[in-house]
């Protein structure tokens, strides 16, 4: 027996947002880390943040911001029933992931070349804190990368039921995918200071 | 009986049976009612139990006496190892909510299903998937996992054993966690029937919401720390590695900030059985509706605070010792009100002693030795006497297996004959509940006193002055045996033959009481309005 088809959008907007919450908290637990460990030693994260390629990493920070907006676009294009505006706006947005994402394989395809992955001799033969730094660097940004993964495919996937022209209740799922991607945006926000700037 | 639109009185095997293609296997499994996801949670949580069971009386063989006796040291290790991910992860932590949450949580709250039932199919899938996956780890890869359910590092970096797929495992339970406790917030906020303000949920709507909340809000430290134990195994990252910079401390950390406020995810659903069952076997209002209630919120926020406890021993500052010492004793407060209102609910009720009522009575008392044991170990000075020793294990034995699991059983006898419309046989019921709670006091005390005098945990030896105490312990745990035997038994026959039950046949108060045994498809036929509490029974007519 189903239920009747009666949506409560005020209570999937709800769910999503307790979601978003245990999405935070996930990555809570490796900025725990990252606290605990820069203050211990704060020289070797100095010293290893200091490497990280800071133009790639403002470019993947303008690519996600953007996207974000796009976002926020779609979804009050389709408020409005502007769908090929909403369509196009996807579209722009599931483009910045997949640049943001080429261009992390370029970070850690560079940092791999120079010997630097968990594990590798030069970690192994340099200061604890170091080792440390890139374990949490190449699983976090490791994380979000799969994040960014995943919403761009949500995106995709609602931009592909909106030109099937489905009408149940298409605007609150792309309310709730554009939630999604505020999210990994968000996060990066907190990664890019973390990594690339203050050290 | 054809009649494709379910009515409420109508059909009288209710959502059981829709005859024709409703009672196939496909139909159960494909089916997004709330009544019987939550059976068939119930059907695989009992079976891992007994499995569990079956791994906990081989453990106490083991102690029967000093030496080898049944299985040597590694094989030791591997059993405790997979009696504790068992009983926490498969049976004490999804139990109650999964199971009862999802049988009793929409009925309770005069609603047709969850908020979203399709979800919450998909978590019994995720559920079943890790169980199956726990299991398989045990014949794959290079041996059941023999690290104790806690996966500590180094050990459980280093080993051999198949400890990655068991930690996959569990990261996939504690995703079905969350999305239960998620459906469970988002049902309770939104879908209460017209007239049913927080004031009149009932104590056990309020018990699964604070549950769910810290489902939702520790769960996601838990999954984070496995995802680094895998790294930790599989890539090599060194987190937790002294020689390479990390520190063990740090997953001892994370690994508690989940697992302290998991432990009231086991028993505050547990706390809410009770709190319904004391009302309505005292045929009174219950006592501090709003201290029982809020207490519950309470001990979910405290008990997010204490986790440092587990590491008194570990090497942690004075100042962080004492904190966490004192946080420790202030969620003992809130859980005190709660048993302080509930003997206040008995005072001058007219107690019918019905199984039910056996049950959640002993719940309290078990519970009760639990929780001040929890106390010695709270406390710094004493914990470092007892800690990792069968003190420790008769503490949480206490509290997982007299408290929450006594209140699991308590809901099965409460609310079984809600569900299939049949009772048991009670006075064999009555005897089952006598010998589990002789057994449980004998096998667990004496361990309790083995471990003051120093008897280790997760040992399969020990000096022969411990011998008496084990083989009194172990023969507890058979008479234990014996009546869960017993209990389960006549819970079977009671549900394939008892005698039919009416819609209410303890006399309640609460919404699940007013619709026919079982229940009908989509719970109401007409939209319940609430008009009084869920202990007035006098309004509802029942007294
Ligand atoms: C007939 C029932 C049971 C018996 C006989 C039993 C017995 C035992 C024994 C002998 C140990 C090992 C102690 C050691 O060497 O350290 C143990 C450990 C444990 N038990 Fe049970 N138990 C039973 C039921 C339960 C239940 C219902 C739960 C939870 C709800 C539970 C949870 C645990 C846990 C978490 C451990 C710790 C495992 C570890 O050290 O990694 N047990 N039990
Ligand atoms: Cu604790």
């Amino acid at each position: 027996m189903s239920l009747a088809p009666h949506r409560d959008e005020a209570g999937d907007r709800l769910g999503m947002w307790l979601f978003l919450f245990t999405e935070l908290l996930l990555f809570g637990g490796l900025f725990l880390l990252y606290g605990v460990y820069l203050a211990r030693t704060p020289e070797d994260f100095i010293r290893a943040g200091g490497e990280l390629d800071l133009v790639l990493g403002t470019a993947n920070t303008v690519l996600l911001i953007t996207s974000s907006l796009t976002v926020a676009v779609a979804v009050s294009a389709l408020q409005k029933g502007a769908r090929s505006l909403t369509l196009g706006m996807l579209g722009i947005t599931v483009l910045c992931a997949l640049i943001f994402l080429v261009n992390k394989g370029f970070e850690w395809r560079a940092k791999i070349d120079h010997d630097i992955y968990p594990g590798s001799k030069r970690l192994l033969a340099g200061e604890g804190g170091e080792s440390v730094f890139y374990s949490l660097y190449y699983l976090t940004t490791g994380l979000h990368a799969l994040h960014v993964l995943l919403g761009a495919a949500l995106l995709g996937w609602v931009g592909f039921r909106i030109r099937g022209g489905r009408r149940d209740g298409e605007g609150a799922v792309l309310e709730n995918v554009g939630l999604y991607w505020h999210l990994v945006d968000l996060v990066w926000i907190f990664i890019f200071p973390l990594y690339y700037l203050i050290l | 009986m054809t009649d494709p639109t379910p009515s409420a009185a109508g059909s009288d095997r209710g959502f059981l049976a829709r005859k024709g293609e409703g009672s196939t296997i496909l139909a159960w499994i494909t089916s997004t009612d709330h009544k019987r996801i939550g059976l068939l949670y119930l059907y695989a949580i009992l079976s891992f139990f007994l499995v569990g069971v079956v791994l906990g009386l081989l453990l106490r063989l083991e102690l029967l006496a000093p030496g080898r006796t049944i299985v040597d040291a590694q094989t030791y290790n591997a059993l405790f190892t997979l009696h504790g991910v068992i009983m926490i992860f498969l049976f004490i932590i999804p139990g109650i909510p999964a199971a009862f949450g999802n049988l009793m949580l929409p009925l309770l709250l005069g609603a047709r299903d969850v908020a979203f039932p399709r979800l919450n199919l998909f978590s019994w899938y995720l559920y079943m998937t890790g169980a199956l996956l726990a299991l398989t780890a045990l014949f794959t890869g290079g041996g059941p996992p023999d690290t104790g359910w806690t996966f500590y590092v180094p050990f459980s970096a280093r080993t051999t054993t198949n400890v990655s797929l068991a930690v996959t495992a569990v990261f996939i339970l504690g995703f079905s966690s969350i999305l239960t406790g998620l459906n469970f917030v988002t049902t309770t906020h939104r879908l209460r029937a017209r007239g049913m303000g927080w004031g009149r949920l009932p104590l056990f709507v309020w018990s699964l919401y604070a549950t769910a909340w810290v489902q939702i809000l520790a769960t996601p430290i838990l999954a984070i720390t496995l995802i680094l134990i895998l790294a930790e195994r599989l890539l090599g990252t060194g987190l937790f590695d002294p020689a390479r910079g990390g520190d063990p401390i740090m997953f001892q950390h994370l690994f508690w900030i989940y697992s302290h406020p998991a432990v009231y995810i086991m028993v505050l659903p547990g706390m809410g059985v009770v709190s319904e069952i004391i009302p309505v076997f005292s045929r009174k209002p219950v006592f501090g509706y709003w201290a029982i209630a809020l207490s519950s919120i309470a001990i979910a926020g405290a008990g997010s605070l204490v986790w440092g406890h587990h590491m008194f021993t570990s090497g942690m500052s004075d100042m962080a010792i004492l904190v966490f010492s004192f946080l420790t004793f202030v969620v003992a407060i809130p859980s005190a009100i709660k048993v302080f209102n509930w003997v206040a609910t008995l005072y001058k009720g007219s107690i019918a002693l019905d199984p039910p009522m056996l049950f959640a009575l002993s719940f309290v008392l078990l519970f009760s030795i639990g929780g001040l044991s929890g106390l010695i170990l709270g406390a710094a000075a004493t914990d470092i006497h007892v800690h990792d020793t069968h003190f420790v294990v008769g503490h949480f034995h206490y509290v997982m297996f007299g408290g929450t699991g006594f209140a699991f059983f308590a809901a099965l006898h409460y609310w079984l004959p809600k569900i299939y419309g049949r009772m048991y046989n009670k006075r064999v019921a009555t005897i089952a509940w006598g010998f589990m709670f002789v057994g449980i006091n004998i096998l667990y005390f004496f361990m309790q006193v083995a471990g003051i005098r120093g008897m280790p945990r997760r040992y399969y030896d020990y000096l022969p002055e411990f011998a008496a105490l084990n083989q009194i312990a172990t023969v507890g745990s058979w008479i234990l045996a014996f009546g869960l035997f017993l209990m389960f038994g006549n819970l079977l026959r009671g549900v394939l033959s008892g005698e039919p039950v009416g819609a209410n046949p303890w006399g309640g108060a609460t919404l699940e009481w007013t619709v026919p045994s079982p229940p009908p498809e989509e719970n109401f036929s007409v939209e319940p309005v609430v008009t009084h509490g869920p202990y007035d029974f006098r309004e509802a007519g029942v007294l």
